[in-house]
């Protein structure tokens, strides 16, 4: 049972776990993006339209079907998909210095929008009575586990019984929070959100990091879609599935005070969240949505206390939001 | 020839970018409304790609999903219409005199959804019991309380803390979309619905369903301009807002600056729930401001904190939504499509600025001074 | 044997808006030997700096180093061109140890912070630097942070360093041992260009002066066969004596008396300490000290925007002859009491006026909560800013148009005429005339002596000495927080007060006893 709620709260966890981390780069980088929920989307749909290709050329027919493609398709559309989004996002920002805030809500508009179209229409292609589309073969290759997991009893369980995408977002967090502390590209990148004048001035190519940082965020945030959709839905998209996680994907950024590593636990702290009500005994269907709201009030409380004790290095990066111009007078 | 090589460096750049100041309000408006007509015809141009449909017809049908047959006598598009944006401009109002301090305010969903519950629980629990008049004015009131208190409590927060608001009005929204999913399904019995409550419903004038909240909206729209360009506390805002500095040194308190303006824009938040819950649904579920709050924002923004340009802004971009959402169904496709559009439109809205406040200089036009 | 150019302007122009920043500027900087580039604020110094470094682009001319034309479009060019850069407002990461913001953008291999932190230790001790590499940036004093940015330069094998006003936040000792390390950097053949407007560094470290004028270039002379009289006249363009007036002032009385105060900042240090005077109407009170000495807490404590320890502030009111206690009230509480207390805060546009309202709106921040009503009178406002447009001869298209668009000069008579406007009691007025022209600067003085003329009590905090022993009755000089003198504006000479200001903490409670 506890087992059970752990993997559970990991599983709800992991796409927040890839949006955050996506966001943490990106914030580094001095650019908050609220585009990130449209981005997730993005990422999500990607995935579904290229698995939906394969599989409809295999004809539907999971014996036809490559796994190593199934799984690579689907990942290099949703890694194309978010990267483009955040293209756009770093072009308006950084090089026409639009508002950030602006731009990034105008693109969470565009994604969803984009997402609700293309699975919309697919919905149609397939002619289902279900408004969802179901990829479950494409779905069963990504949700592949480690064969001996069952047999190790309750800790092959909890360590090796995830799909390999769960094990890539701890990967690439712990990677992530390696580079930002431990590497010079992860020094640079920081001193860009922190100061970019300073970073500008010991000649660190501003603009090219706040674009590479910004796309290869997004696209590590379009995996958190595709996790959703592949591993936890079992490959069935419905529009507006995806709910609010893009934007439990931002609080959880404040939670972890930037820190991918912190994170990795928050992501599963919000997961257990999200899905105590299913597991403690006697809770009513009711209490459970107000269960749901904790990762948010967390989050506040977090960012109150933070505020509040003024510690420097757990402040957002000092100038986060802010556009920067060389020629600034 | 030898002069002028001796003046150009060896590889110069093409072109740099330079910040500027001094363009006049008409070019820049020049630049916006050209812009919009652009985009329009993108618009245009993407939907044919997509449906297949001629050019012209494709805007003939975005009227008509508009304005319905409004030549021949009907007005019930044309008021659905306007309903919807005075929604939508009654958010990006309330939200304007926060912006205008550079508090971003990203809450208006939930201050909205407040708004609305406090309708919808005096509407269930207290229909009965209050005379009409009394139920209204308690409806009004406690609405306008429940929007403020969700408006206040980041202001305070800031005000004491300089905690983040923008992430902090975020997180607001979704704590106040699991308190309606709280009691959409304790009142819905077990449902996510609640079936229309039939009291405490804002008054129809002549038979309109929508009049009332255009009129609202209308009057709060002008109370609004007023209130930002000639009241006193207008004035203060906008000192703190350009800067905190400043406001302290003329001795404006910025804490109490900041709070009010957040308990204002909560308020008309909360007014706008209830126009939702008590004027048009007469029920709430946790869709009820529909994302509104946060198209809101780029409303206020794009409509540079003037409430009348924001009427503008407000009825394209609705008129995009349902025109556009109308081009899709006649060609049986889905009607997200008029969001992809109004995200297109915007982005190239907020893009075009870049052209206004910057100008590019191209090096070869460099003159020879000797 | 004749020294190498290391770096050669020829006719750099550069222009913002309309402004012309530099215009047609030729210069050259040998290897081997110290070059000052003198002129006053705003004579494009910096901007001329900033071009060699990579910051901004010149719209026109070349730039050679070595004989070479380089094209230096980025920060990064300047480093291949060994080009260091010590600004004058430190470029650092406040939350980055002093290591991690010295090897910042730097490429050099493995990322290893130990053997950096060991290279770092290397340099410092070479030249006599203190310097822990491991200290976070926004927990050091500002000598130590102007050390991480020399050693971030030396670091990076800088052969031309350029230093933007340096010594303007720096002690006498700090001085001293800085233009030390800056001699044995010329004899080891590098280039060091300094860029300052005070006089007696230039005289005293470098080998060459060249002088800026207005974004235009005067000519360049050898040190050793030049003087103050002949800098000053290359400087100011014509030589010109100040021949400020000062009348006598009349019906002297104490107007607002500062006893025993003492305030300290954010981070718990005392900034203000045992600071008493008094301020005369009818006299313009004098203060003196180098940069950030306490000088604009001291001002912004009477105003009642920095919070005060202990002591009394007491206002006499020349109408009821009540005395009025100042400590800790708000500015509005201040103007409730009748105090009519005017103040032109150092930072115009970000204290004293917004930048993005017109001259009407900003007239309106000392008077818009006039009348009973909600709303706001903008008749009045808009009469005294076309007075104010009028007299001051401000150049402006409008009274619409934002203050941001105005030049400095402009800026400032807007500012100074609103205060005055108030009919004040007390004026303070925080540097005034910087980056002002001399026609601007000379009608700023008018104005001050005009108020003194009728009864006001100034205080006009200045850092030109002259224009302060020129235009003052008393002379206050502060020094780290703390009094060192109170002297009298006729007689006392610049000598006298520069030496006060340098005073350490004990020397100035003897001479304040």
């Amino acid at each position: 049972m506890i087992i059970q709620f752990i993997c559970r709260a990991i599983l709800l966890g992991v796409p927040l776990l890839y949006g955050s981390t996506g966001e943490i780069v990106t914030e580094k980088a001095g650019h908050l993006n609220l585009g990130i929920p449209g981005i997730m989307y993005v990422g999500a749909i990607s995935g579904v339209v290229g698995s939906f290709l394969y599989e409809n050329s295999c004809g539907n027919d999971i014996a036809n079907m490559n796994p190593i493609l199934a799984v690579l398709i689907p990942l290099a559309c949703t890694l194309v998909g978010s990267m483009l989004m955040g293209l756009i996002y770093s072009f308006l920002t950084v090089t026409l210095h639009a508002n950030q805030n602006v731009t990034g809500l105008a693109l969470t508009t565009f994604g969803i929008g984009l997402g609700n179209f293309l699975g919309a229409s697919l919905i149609n292609i397939t002619k289902s009575e279900l408004p969802s589309i179901a990829l479950t073969k494409t779905s069963s290759f990504f949700a592949a586990k480690l064969p001996f997991a069952d047999s190790l009893g309750a800790v092959g369980k909890l360590l090796f019984s995830h799909d390999f995408l769960t094990y890539l977002a701890i990967i690439i967090a712990l990677i992530v929070s390696f580079i930002l502390k431990k590497t010079r590209v992860g020094l640079n990148l920081r001193s860009v959100g922190e100061n970019p004048a300073t970073a500008d001035a010991a000649g660190i190519n501003v603009t090219k990091y706040k674009y590479v940082a910004t796309c290869i965020g997004s696209a590590i945030a379009g995996l958190g879609g595709l996790q959703y959709v592949m591993a936890y839905a079992s490959g069935v998209w419905s529009n507006n599935a995806f709910g609010d996680r893009g934007w439990m994907a931002i609080a959880l950024v404040i939670f972890a005070l930037w820190n991918p590593s912190i994170a990795i636990l928050g992501s599963f702290l919000f997961g257990a969240l999200c899905n105590a009500n299913n597991y403690i005994q006697g809770l009513g269907t009711e209490t459970q949505e107000l269960f749901k709201m904790l990762p948010y009030v967390v989050t506040i409380i977090v960012l109150i206390i933070t505020s509040m004790r003024k510690k420097r290095e757990h402040q957002p990066p000092q100038s986060l939001g802010l556009s920067y111009f060389r020629e600034e007078r | 020839m030898a002069k002028e090589s001796a003046v150009k460096t060896a590889h110069e750049p093409l072109f740099h970018v330079v910040k500027r100041d001094d363009m006049s309000a008409g070019k820049a408006w020049l630049i916006r409304v050209a812009t919009i007509v652009i985009a329009f015809i993108l618009v245009g141009l993407l939907s044919v790609l997509v449906t297949g449909q001629e050019f012209g017809k494709t805007y003939e049908i975005m009227f008509s999903g508009v304005f319905g047959r409004l030549f021949e006598g009907h007005t019930t598009m044309l008021w659905k219409y306007l309903q919807e944006i005075a929604i939508l401009l009654s958010l990006a109002l309330a939200l304007t005199p926060a912006f205008k301090m550079k508090f971003w305010n990203c809450g208006a969903e939930g201050q909205a959804l407040m708004g609305g519950l406090a309708s919808i629980i005096c509407m269930i629990e207290l229909g009965n019991k209050l005379p009409y008049p009394v139920l209204l004015v308690v409806i009004f009131l406690t609405s306008i309380l429940a929007g403020a208190i969700w408006g206040v409590i980041p202001a305070v927060f800031k005000a004491l803390f300089n905690t983040n608001e923008t992430l902090f009005t975020l997180m607001m929204n979704y704590i106040a979309t699991q308190i309606i999913a709280y009691y959409v399904y304790i009142k819905g019995g077990g449902s996510n619905v609640i079936n229309p409550v039939a009291e405490g419903n804002l008054p129809t004038i002549a038979g309109n369903d929508y009049l009332v909240n255009v009129l609202v909206v209308t009057v709060i729209t002008i109370v609004m301009y007023v209130y930002l360009k000639h009241s006193k506390q207008g004035y203060e805002i906008s000192v703190v807002g350009e800067s905190q500095n400043t406001a302290r040194y003329i001795g404006i308190n910025v804490k109490k600056v900041i709070i009010r303006t957040m308990i204002i824009s909560g308020a008309l938040c909360g007014i706008t729930g209830m126009l939702l819950v008590a004027g048009t649904d007469h029920s709430i579920n946790i869709n009820s401001v529909g994302g509104q709050g946060f198209t809101a924002i780029l409303m206020s923004w794009l409509g540079q904190f003037n409430p009348f340009i924001m009427v503008v802004m407000t009825a394209i971009v609705v008129f995009l939504n349902l025109g556009v959402a109308k081009v899709a169904d006649t060609a049986l496709l889905n009607s997200s499509f008029s969001e992809i559009m109004v995200g297109v439109v915007i982005l190239m809205l907020v893009g075009c600025e870049f052209f206004i406040h910057y100008s590019i200089k191209f090096k070869h036009k460099r003159e020879v001074a000797e | 044997m004749e020294k190498q150019p290391a770096i050669e302007l020829k006719n750099i122009t550069k222009v913002f808006g309309k402004v012309v920043a530099n215009k047609d500027i030729n210069l050259t900087a040998n290897r081997g030997e110290i070059l000052s580039i003198l002129g006053e604020n705003g004579s494009g110094k910096t901007t001329l700096m900033n071009m060699i470094s990579g910051i901004y682009f010149p719209d026109e001319g070349q730039i050679f180093i070595d004989g070479e034309e380089a094209v230096i479009t980025s920060p990064k060019d300047a480093f291949q061109y060994k080009i260091g850069m010590i600004h004058q407002h430190f470029k650092l990461v406040d939350v980055f140890t002093a290591a991690e913001n010295i090897v910042l953008g730097l490429d050099e291999g493995k990322y290893n912070l130990k053997a950096s932190t060991e290279k770092i230790t290397a340099i410092s001790s070479q030249y006599g630097f203190d310097l822990e590499p491991e200290k976070k940036i926004y927990t050091m004093s500002v000598s130590e942070k102007q050390t991480v940015e020399i050693i971030k330069v030396l670091y990076r094998g800088a052969d031309i360093l350029i230093l933007d006003e340096p010594t303007a936040v720096l002690t006498p000792q700090e001085t001293e041992k800085l233009f030390n390390v800056l001699r044995r950097m010329r004899d080891d053949g590098k280039c060091i260009i300094i860029i300052t407007h005070k006089l007696h560094e230039v005289l005293s470290l470098s080998d060459r002066v060249a002088v800026l004028r207005k974004g235009e270039y005067v000519g360049t002379v050898e040190t050793a066969k030049t003087n103050e009289a002949e800098l000053t006249e290359m400087m100011v363009g014509k030589k010109i004596s100040l021949n400020i007036d000062r009348s006598e002032p009349v019906n002297v009385e104490p107007r607002l008396v500062v006893e025993d105060m003492e305030c300290i900042d954010r981070n718990g240090v005392k900034i203000l300490d045992d600071i008493s005077f008094t301020a005369n109407a009818g006299e313009i009170l004098g203060i003196a000290g180098i940069a950030g000495s306490g000088q604009r807490e001291l001002l912004e404590a009477i105003a009642g925007l920095q919070q005060v320890q202990f002591g009394n502030i007491t206002y006499n009111d020349p109408k009821t002859g009540e005395k009025e206690d100042l400590r800790n009230k708000t500015p509005l509480q201040i103007r409730e009491l009748g105090v009519r207390l005017s103040f032109v805060p150092e930072d115009r546009l970000g204290m004293g006026l917004v930048g993005n309202m017109d001259i009407v709106d900003n007239m309106m921040l000392r008077s818009y909560r006039k009348g009973k009503t909600a709303f706001l009178e903008r008749k009045e406002p808009k009469d005294l800013a076309q007075h104010i447009i009028e007299d001051l001869e401000v150049v402006t298209p409008g009274a619409t148009t934002p203050v941001r668009r105005l030049s400095g000069g402009n800026v400032q008579k807007v500012l100074v005429g609103r205060e005055i406007a108030a009919s004040p009691t007390v004026l303070m007025a925080a540097y005034p005339v910087r980056g002002l022209d001399i026609n601007s600067s000379y009608l700023i003085y008018n104005l001050l002596n005009e108020q003194k003329k009728k009864g006001v009590a100034v205080i006009f905090v200045g850092e030109d000495l002259d224009v302060l022993t020129e235009l003052c009755d008393r002379i206050l000089v502060i020094g780290s927080g703390r009094i060192t003198g109170i002297v009298d504006g006729r007689t006392t000479t610049k000598e006298e007060i520069g030496l006060l200001m340098t005073k350490s903490k004990q020397q100035g409670d003897e001479n304040n006893g």
